[in-house]
């Protein structure tokens, strides 16, 4: 029964995947991204508090949601690498950690500019920021613990036990920061129930979050295909497909 | 050759980085006798025994105890081997009788005059009480051998026993290898020079 | 004639700290980095114990922090330098069963050491006799929180070149809710409120990371051994 899993999960099937797949999202993730950043930058009125500034949710929030579901890739990725020994997954989650450390960068930097106008100072220390802040370093050490190694395998399973028991930190960094302190206005969109924006606001905001994780499929499928290469290199079906 | 009751590595392939180490080897070891894993540098001796070890995970091919892949019987193997790598690996500041005590107490309940009797075997009796900091290599190299004997181990796996010896020490530590196979244990040594224990030996040749 | 795990364990507990106190210099070191850490603030910020009492715990903390860092990385470098590591792993006993053993010694040595010396560095810094015992508390649950970490750290970073700056890199995010609970914790004694809340989120962290990290840094040590 798993035999189908398996070669689902071989580096030249993800290989031809992830190639065939990228165009698609890449599109798909243009016209998301396209209809967000009109509706959400010249179509919706500005908010009563906050004024054109809050223009800023519009990449920020979806910058930080992505930022944490990129980890959570990377951890699974890690996780079923390291559990079944399937080394497609560590090609995916050193794909994948880069793409999620520049969301977090950028959820830093627009939130730094949001913060300017809305707390007259490019930087406070209120929960989402340094969650934000906290989970850059988690993405850099992963990063880092992976070059550190010599031989690529062991790099790839030490990277992946980190990214493992990162994710399983993230909940309680999340929760202790937000013990901590806080000036950040309340969650807008996971509310279930009415959301406290109005339509005209969401809509964007929602198209602008399928963008950002539209994109975000695109670039790793691109990664991973050199991922794969990279350490499939010795293999025959690279030689052919570098061949042809 | 009954294999049951041995070990079997079968098609071991191991990768390193880029390097194919291991190119599919294998080889079976059964109580009783002796193999000699030769090679020149870079062909994957110590690679080979620490994937015997257990310690390496091979990309594919088995090792097997008794029939049973090591990994289903990890403790019983390991509680059956003892394996001396090519640094002495002594803690500097306990004496060889502390080390022996606390590298043999894991595995089997030793007095201390056992241990001693060890120690004596490998002609190291007056370094009992001495930290292992002030010891000379061939010194540290006897210890670690009466760290394997103490041990009472059906298996013995040696990554160049015989560096740091002089003569005498050589024809030492040969004479104790071919106690230990005749009576009934099992030894693969990885050497990249002669052996001449004065027992029948087997012969594995690795390739870079 | 095997050895059974309950004997192995005191046996390993023995021999971790049969060699921590044959170097007495190195079990001091970390303690001296506490205080010396611990002298910077009122040389960088103030010297009215008033002005100081309001960072004490924050800086208490974060000299707490950093000198247990410095201690772990030895965690198991020594063994793994003169290659009784690999002598270890191959003894026949479960692996994890090791890893607590160090673990649990060198916090002993360590952590321990540093919640018995918290009170004279907390009287330097302007904290009241009345809040030392959530002080010692929550560094007693926060240091063990933090062994457990970087035993995970140290048996990732073990054979790098630059494995201490590593290590630190990859276990202070993990360790800072435990900061934000300690100083917390502490900062709520002084002020004269209930330390529970934070003591008991201290307490669970302490749980959770002590049931879960030892399997972590037992993989950890296995993709190091290899």
């Amino acid at each position: 029964m798993w035999t189908w899993f398996y070669k689902l999960a071989s580096p030249p099937y993800v290989y031809g995947a992830a190639a065939a797949l990228a165009p698609w999202f890449l599109g798909a993730a243009a016209l998301a991204l396209g209809y967000g950043l009109i509706a959400g930058l010249a179509i919706a009125p500005p908010d009563y508090q906050q004024g054109e500034a809050f223009r800023m949710i519009y990449v920020h929030v979806p910058g930080a949601l992505l930022s944490m579901t990129v980890y959570a890739v990377m951890a699974v990725a890690s996780a079923v690498a390291l559990i079944w020994r399937i080394k497609v997954g560590f090609a995916v989650a050193a794909a994948a950690a880069p793409i999620g450390a520049s969301f977090t960068v950028l959820a830093l930097v627009t939130g730094s500019l949001w913060g300017r106008p809305m707390w007259g100072t490019y930087w406070a220390w209120d929960p989402r920021l340094t969650s934000e802040l906290i989970l850059l370093f988690l993405y850099v050490g992963v990063m880092s613990l992976r070059s550190a190694f010599e031989d690529p395998a062991r790099g790839d399973r030490a990277a992946a036990l980190l990214a493992t028991v990162g994710v399983i930190n993230l909940p309680i960094i999340h929760f202790s920061v937000v013990w901590w302190n806080s000036l950040h206005q309340g969650a807008t969109i996971v509310k279930l129930g009415a959301p406290s924006m109005d339509a005209s606001m969401l809509w964007p905001l929602l198209s602008m979050w399928l963008g950002f994780m539209l994109f975000f499929a695109a670039v790793l499928c691109i990664r991973v295909q050199g991922e794969v290469l990279n350490r499939e290199r010795q293999s025959t079906w690279v030689r052919m497909a570098v061949k042809s | 050759m009954n294999t049951a009751a041995g070990l079997g590595v079968e098609k071991v392939h191991v990768w390193r980085g880029a390097r194919h180490v291991l190119k599919g080897v294998s080889l079976t070891l059964a109580p009783g006798q002796l193999l000699h894993v030769a090679g020149p540098n870079g062909s994957g001796k110590t690679t080979l025994l620490r994937v015997v070890c257990g310690l390496l995970r091979p990309e594919s091919g088995t090792v097997s105890w008794g029939g049973r892949p090591i990994s289903s019987v990890r403790a019983d193997y390991q509680a059956n081997l003892a394996f001396a790598s090519h640094e002495a690996a002594l803690k500097a500041d306990l004496t060889a009788l502390e080390n022996l005590h606390f590298a043999v107490g894991l595995k089997r309940r030793a007095s201390l005059q056992d241990l001693r009797r060890s120690l004596e075997r490998t002609g190291v009796a007056e370094c009992s009480d001495l930290p292992a900091r002030v010891l000379s290599a061939g010194q540290r190299r006897r210890v670690a051998m009466a760290r394997v004997l103490a041990m009472e181990a059906a298996l013995w796996l040696l990554d160049e026993p015989f560096t740091n010896l002089d003569a005498a020490g050589t024809e030492l530590f040969a004479g104790l290898l071919r106690c230990h196979v005749e009576g009934g244990g099992a030894a693969l040594v990885v050497a990249h020079h002669e052996l001449k224990p004065g027992l029948e030996m087997r012969r594995l040749e690795l390739a870079p | 004639m095997t050895v059974g795990a309950l004997a192995a364990f005191a046996l390993l507990l023995r021999r971790e700290l049969r060699l921590s106190f044959r170097r007495p210099d190195q079990l001091l070191q970390p303690l001296v980095f506490f205080l010396i850490v611990t002298t910077l603030f009122p040389l960088g910020l103030s010297l009215q114990l008033s002005l100081l009492r309001d960072m004490s715990p924050g800086v208490l903390w974060v000299a707490a922090l950093l000198s247990s860092l410095l201690s772990l990385d030895s965690l198991f470098k020594g063994d793994a330098d003169d290659g009784t590591l690999e002598q270890l792993a191959l003894c026949g006993q479960e692996l994890a069963l090791i890893v607590v053993a160090k673990t649990l010694a060198h916090w002993l040595v360590s952590g321990a050491a540093l919640v018995l010396v918290s009170p004279v560095v907390g009287t330097a810094l302007g904290i009241p006799p009345a809040a030392f015992a959530t002080m010692m508390l929550s560094l007693g649950l926060g240091t063990l929180t933090l062994s457990w970490l970087g035993a995970i750290g140290a048996a990732l970073t073990v054979g790098l070149k630059r494995g201490s700056v590593l290590l630190s890199l990859i276990v202070l995010p993990l360790a800072m809710p435990l900061l934000i609970f300690g100083a917390g914790a502490t900062d709520r004694a002084i002020s004269g409120s209930s330390a529970l809340g934070a003591l008991y989120f201290l307490g669970s962290l302490c749980v959770f990371t002590c049931t879960l990290a030892p399997f972590a840094a037992t993989i950890a040590l296995r993709i190091t051994l290899e």
